[in-house]
C-alpha cells in the first residue's frame, strides 16, 4: 500500500483541542482530607456524603496503583492535580443566564445546549470540568417522572434515591481509580426512570475538560426501574494541552426486572499529539447490574481518544434471564495505549452475554482487549459468546487479546474466538480493480469491519462515530 | 509467618546451608548459575502467588508438607527395571530411568551411534564442559517472571542429558521414565537437557510414575535445543499417584526450519502444572503443541504455554482439550506472542472444555500479544456440553445415552491423542483414555500400585 496515503491521513488535528477563556473557580493542588471536606462544602453536601468520601479516601491511600494491565504508564502525582474547577455562572441555570462563552463552547463542540436548536429528541447534560453546566429538556421529562440532573442537584433534590444506589454497583473499595473516584468525584448525571416508563427521549451527557492541571472525577448513576427504558449516550472531549491530564469516572447502572438500559459511548477525550505528548489518561470503572428477571443492559462504545484508556464496562447478570451485550471499536493511533474490554458476570439462570471488539491499531500504538467471562456455581444455563477482531495498520503498532474464561458450571456454553490480521493486499486489489482508490477501499474495509458494532449505536452517535474512525485513523492506513 | 514465608524461609536456610552437598558432584557450570537463580527467586516473591502466569493455581497447598530434600544420591537397593516395567507393549525404546529426579545408576547403556550421548547432567558437565557451557540453563532464564524457574536452577543437580549430533537420526524413541519412591515425603528437583545437532532428529517419550504412596512435588526442568533442521517430537503421559504434585517447565529453543512437537497427556497426578516456552529464534521454525487433560476427584491440572515468535515466517499450532469431572479444576493459560519483526507468522491456539459435573470448574485464558502487522493469529476457546444434536444422532441409532456420552467424550479426546506419532503408543493412550472415561482403573497393566485409593 501506498505510503504517502498513511501521511496524508496520520496528519489530522484534533478538532475539539481548543480552550474556553472562561473565568473558573479552583481550589488549591493537592489531595488530602480538606481539599475533601472543601469539595464536599463547595456542593453543600450533606453529612453522610461527606463520610462516604472520606472513608473512600482513607480505603485510597491504602491501595496501591494497579499494574497489571498492557500500558506504560508514567508515575501519576495526585498532590499536583487540582480537584476541583468549576466555570464561574450565576445561580440560577436558566438558558439565558448560561455564560454565552460557555454557550459557545458546546455550539462549537456540536451540542447545543438551547432546546430550540436541540438535536432532536435528546436531552442533554453538559458537565464543564467539575461541574454540569446545563440539563436541558429537564421539564419535559420531568412530566413523564423521569429524573435527569446533574449529580449534586440530585444530591439536594433526590437524596434518599441517591443514597440507596450511591456505591451498590462500584463501592468504594472495588479498584484504585473507584476509590480515588468515590473521595473526589465533583459532578455528572443522574437518571431515574420510574416504573413502566418508557423515556421518550435520548439522554445525553456531554463532559468536557477545560481548565488546566485539574482531573475530571465524575459520576453517572443510572436506575432503570421495573418495565423501564432508556437510551443513554456520553461523549467527550478535551483541550490539546502538553501535559497529561488525568480522568477517573464511575459509571454505576441498575436495571430491575423486565428494565432495559442502553449505554452508548463516543469517547474522544484529546489522545496527546503526534509523538506521544499530552493527552488524557481515561481510568474508568463502569458497571451496570441486572438485578430483576430479564433485565437487559447493553454497552456501545466507540473510543477514539485518550493517551491511556483503561475501561472495562462490566455487567453482572444476576436476574434469571438477564442479558447483556456488549460491543466496542477501539481505535488507536500514534503513542496512544488502550486496555479496554469488559467483564460479564454470569449468576442468574438462563442468563446470556455477548461480547464483539473490535480494535484497530496504527502508528506505534498498543491496543489490547482484556474480557472475562464467569459462570458461577449455581448459575444453570448460561451462555456466552465472545468475538475479538484486531486489525493492525502498521508494522510498529501492537494488538493483544487477553479473554479470561472462568466456568463453574457444566450447563454452560461459553465460546471465544479472536483473530488478528492486516488488511489483506488482495482485499485492497480487489477494490483498486473496480476503480476504488486504496485509501476509500481501505475506509470501505473498516467501515465494514466496525459496523457490526457502529449499528447497535444510536443513530445521532453512529453517524459521528463513524466520522470519528476517519479522523483517527486518517494518514495511518497502509 | 504465615505458610508461605515459612516456605520461602526455608528454602533460603537449605540453600544457605546445604550448599556444600548441593554442590558435590556438580560441574561448575551448574554450581555458577546457582547464586544469581536463588537471587532471582527471592526477588520474585518466592513461591508465586497471584501472578498472572498462577493466577488459578494455589501452590501454597502445594508446598505446604513436610518435604524432604534430598542433596545426595542414595542408591537404590532394587533394580528399578524389575520394579519398573512399562506396559506398553510392542514399543520399542530406549529406555531410561530417572529415580526421585536423579539418573538411576543401573542403567543400561543403550546401544546408539558412536556420538550420540546419553547420560546424567551431572557426567555430561564434567565431560563434555564446552557443550555442557554452550547450553546450560542459556532457555530456562526465559521465564523472567516464574520463581519455580530459578529455584530448580538454584536446587537442581541431576537429570538426562541427551546430545544427538548433526545428521543423525535416532530410529527408536528415547524413553525417558521418571519414577518416585520413597519412604518418606519428598520433593526434587530434576533437570533434563536435550541438544540436537542439525537436521538431527530424535522421538523422546517421557513418562512419570509414582512407585511408593508418599507426597512427591517435583519441580522438574527440561531445556531443549534445536539446531537448523532438527526435528523432536516429544511426548509426556502423566500418570502418577493421586499425592504426587510435579510442576514440569520445558524450554525449547528452536532454530532455522526446526520442528517440535510435542503431545502432553495428563492422566492422574494429584497437581499438575506444565509450563511450555518455546522460542521460534529463525525463519522456518514450526511448532505444535497438543494436550489432553482428564482430571477427576479433586485432581488440578494447569497447563501453561507460551510461544514467542522471533523471527518471521514460523508457524506455531496449539491445541489443548480437557475433560473435568468431580470437583478437579482445570487450568489453560496459552499466550502467543508476536515480536515487531516477525513477519508472516501464522498461529493458531485452541482450548475445547467439557465440564462433567456440577463442582468442576475450568478457567481459561488464552492470549494474543501481537506487535507485527503481517501476521495471522487466531485463538479460540470454548466451554460447554456434549454436542444434543450429535446425542440424538447416536440415540436415534439404537445406541444406549451412556454409552452414546462415552462414544462423543473419547471422540473429543481422540482428536488429540491422533496426533501421537508411535502407533503403539497412541493405541495405549486411548486405551487408558477410554478407561478412565468409563471410571474404570487407568493404571499400567502390570502396576502393584494401590494409585486410586
Amino acid at each position: 500500500m501506498n505510503d504517502n496515503i498513511i501521511e496524508e491521513v496520520t496528519g489530522s488535528e484534533y478538532k475539539y483541542g481548543f480552550v474556553t477563556n472562561v473565568e473558573t473557580e479552583t481550589i488549591a493542588k493537592g489531595l488530602n482530607e480538606e481539599v475533601i471536606r472543601a469539595i464536599s462544602a463547595k456542593k453543600e453536601e450533606p453529612e453522610w456524603l461527606l463520610e462516604f468520601r472520606l472513608q473512600a479516601y482513607r480505603k485510597w491511600l491504602t491501595m496501591k496503583m494497579p499494574r497489571w494491565a498492557q500500558l506504560t504508564i508514567p508515575e501519576i502525582d495526585y498532590q499536583d492535580i487540582v480537584y476541583y474547577a468549576a466555570p464561574k455562572q450565576k445561580e440560577n441555570k436558566d438558558w439565558e443566564e448560561v455564560d454565552p462563552e460557555l454557550k459557545a463552547t458546546f455550539d462549537k463542540l456540536g451540542i447545543p445546549l438551547s432546546e430550540q436548536m436541540a438535536l432532536s429528541g435528546v436531552a442533554v447534560d453538559a458537565v464543564m470540568d467539575s461541574v454540569s453546566v446545563k440539563t436541558t429538556f429537564k421539564d419535559t421529562l420531568a412530566e413523564r417522572g423521569v429524573i435527569f440532573c446533574s449529580f449534586s442537584e440530585a444530591v439536594k433534590n433526590h437524596p434518599d434515591l441517591v443514597r440507596k444506589y450511591l456505591g451498590s454497583v462500584v463501592p468504594y473499595t472495588d479498584n484504585y481509580f473507584a476509590a480515588l473516584n468515590s473521595a473526589v468525584f465533583s459532578d455528572g448525571s443522574f437518571v431515574y426512570i420510574p416504573k413502566g416508563v418508557r423515556c421518550p427521549m435520548e439522554l445525553s451527557t456531554y463532559f468536557r475538560i477545560n481548565a488546566q492541571n485539574t482531573g475530571q472525577f465524575e459520576r453517572t448513576l443510572i436506575v432503570a426501574d421495573e418495565e423501564a427504558y432508556v437510551s443513554y449516550l456520553e461523549g467527550c472531549t478535551a483541550p490539546m494541552r502538553d501535559e497529561n491530564q488525568l480522568h477517573a469516572a464511575i459509571v454505576e447502572i441498575v436495571i430491575e426486572k423486565n428494565a432495559e438500559v442502553k449505554y452508548s459511548t463516543v469517547q474522544n477525550w484529546y489522545p496527546g499529539d503526534k509523538d506521544g505528548k499530552g493527552g488524557i489518561y481515561n481510568f474508568v470503572t463502569k458497571r451496570g447490574i441486572c438485578r430483576g428477571e430479564n433485565a437487559r443492559l447493553i454497552w456501545a462504545q466507540v473510543e477514539t481518544g485518550s493517551a491511556i484508556t483503561w475501561k472495562y464496562p462490566s455487567t453482572i447478570l444476576k436476574g434469571d434471564g438477564s442479558v447483556s451485550e456488549f460491543y466496542s471499536v477501539a481505535v488507536t493511533n500514534n503513542y496512544q495505549q488502550a486496555d479496554t474490554g469488559t467483564k460479564m458476570i454470569h449468576i442468574g439462570n438462563n442468563t446470556r452475554s455477548r461480547i464483539v471488539s473490535k480494535g484497530i491499531s496504527a502508528g506505534y500504538s498498543s491496543n489490547s482487549y482484556r474480557g472475562k467471562v464467569k459462570v458461577v456455581k449455581g448459575c444453570q444455563n448460561a451462555r456466552n459468546y465472545s468475538q475479538c477482531d484486531s486489525l493492525l495498520l502498521g508494522d510498529k503498532c501492537g494488538a493483544h487479546t487477553f479473554p479470561y474464561l472462568e466456568i463453574e458450571n457444566p450447563t454452560a456454553q461459553v465460546e471465544h474466538e479472536a483473530t488478528t490480521s492486516r488488511i489483506g493486499e488482495d482485499q485492497i486489489f480487489y477494490c483498486n480493480q473496480r476503480g476504488i482508490s486504496a485509501e476509500d477501499a481501505v475506509g470501505l474495509i473498516i467501515k465494514g469491519y466496525a459496523g457490526d458494532v457502529l449499528n447497535k449505536m444510536p443513530m445521532e452517535f453512529a453517524v459521528e462515530a463513524q466520522k470519528l474512525l476517519q479522523i483517527s485513523l486518517e494518514g495511518s492506513v497502509g | 509467618m504465615n505458610g508461605l514465608e515459612k516456605i520461602n524461609a526455608d528454602f533460603a536456610t537449605l540453600f544457605k546451608d546445604g550448599r556444600e552437598q548441593l554442590e558435590a558432584g556438580c560441574s561448575a557450570v551448574m554450581n555458577g548459575c546457582r547464586e544469581e537463580a536463588f537471587e532471582k527467586f527471592v526477588q520474585l516473591g518466592g513461591i508465586p502467588q497471584k501472578t498472572e502466569a498462577y493466577s488459578y493455581a494455589d501452590l501454597v497447598p502445594v508446598f505446604d508438607k513436610d518435604y524432604r530434600v534430598v542433596l545426595k544420591y542414595i542408591p537404590q537397593n532394587v533394580d528399578m527395571n524389575e520394579v519398573f516395567r512399562c506396559s506398553v507393549t510392542n514399543l520399542v525404546t530406549h529406555p531410561i530411568l530417572t529415580v526421585n529426579g536423579r539418573w538411576f545408576d543401573g542403567n543400561v547403556e543403550p546401544e546408539l551411534p558412536e556420538e550420540v550421548v546419553i547420560c546424567s547432567l551431572q557426567e555430561a558437565g564434567m565431560r563434555y564442559p564446552d557443550l555442557f557451557l554452550r547450553h546450560y540453563n542459556r532457555y530456562a532464564p526465559k521465564a523472567d517472571q516464574d520463581g519455580l524457574v530459578a529455584l530448580n536452577t538454584a536446587f537442581a543437580q541431576d537429570g538426562v542429558f541427551v546430545y544427538v549430533p548433526d545428521e543423525v537420526v535416532l530410529e527408536r524413541p528415547l524413553q525417558i521414565i521418571n519414577l518416585l519412591r520413597a519412604n518418606a515425603d519428598l520433593m526434587g528437583f530434576q533437570r533434563n537437557l536435550i541438544v540436537l545437532g542439525k537436521h538431527a532428529q530424535a522421538t523422546v517419550l517421557v513418562c512419570d510414575h509414582t512407585l511408593s504412596s508418599q507426597h512427591f512435588l517435583m519441580n522438574n526442568v527440561t531445556e531443549i535445543y534445536l539446531d537448523s533442521g532438527a526435528r523432536v517430537d516429544y511426548c509426556q503421559v502423566q500418570n502418577q499417584y493421586a499425592g504426587a504434585a510435579q510442576i514440569n517447565s520445558l524450554f525449547v529453543s528452536e532454530q532455522r526450519n526446526s520442528a517440535f512437537e510435542s503431545n502432553i497427556v495428563s492422566l492422574y497426578g494429584g497437581f499438575i502444572r506444565n509450563n511450555m516456552y518455546v522460542s521460534l529464534n529463525e525463519e522456518g521454525g514450526s511448532c505444535d503443541l497438543y494436550g489432553m487433560y482428564i482430571p477427576d476427584k479433586k485432581q488440578v491440572v494447569d497447563n501453561y504455554s507460551y510461544i514467542d515468535h522471533i523471527a518471521p515466517n514460523c508457524t506455531s499450532n496449539e491445541h489443548f482439550k480437557g475433560v473435568m469431572d468431580d470437583s478437579s479444576l482445570a487450568n489453560f493459560c496459552g499466550c502467543i506472542r508476536v515480536r515487531p519483526n516477525a513477519g508472516k507468522t501464522v498461529a493458531y491456539q485452541a482450548n475445547n472444555n467439557l465440564l462433567l459435573s456440577d463442582t468442576a470448574r475450568i478457567n481459561t485464558k488464552p492470549q494474543l500479544v501481537i506487535d507485527a502487522d503481517d501476521v495471522k493469529c487466531s485463538h479460540g476457546a470454548t466451554v460447554g456440553q456434549l454436542d444434543e444434536e450429535a446425542m440424538f444422532y447416536l440415540r436415534s441409532r439404537g445406541i444406549g445415552r451412556e454409552e452414546a456420552k462415552m462414544m462423543m467424550m473419547f471422540g473429543f479426546a481422540h482428536d488429540i491423542i491422533r496426533h501421537v506419532r508411535l502407533e503403539p503408543l497412541r493405541e495405549k493412550i486411548d486405551d487408558l483414555i477410554d478407561k478412565r472415561l468409563r471410571g474404570e482403573l487407568s493404571r499400567c497393566f502390570h502396576c502393584t500400585l494401590p494409585c486410586r485409593k
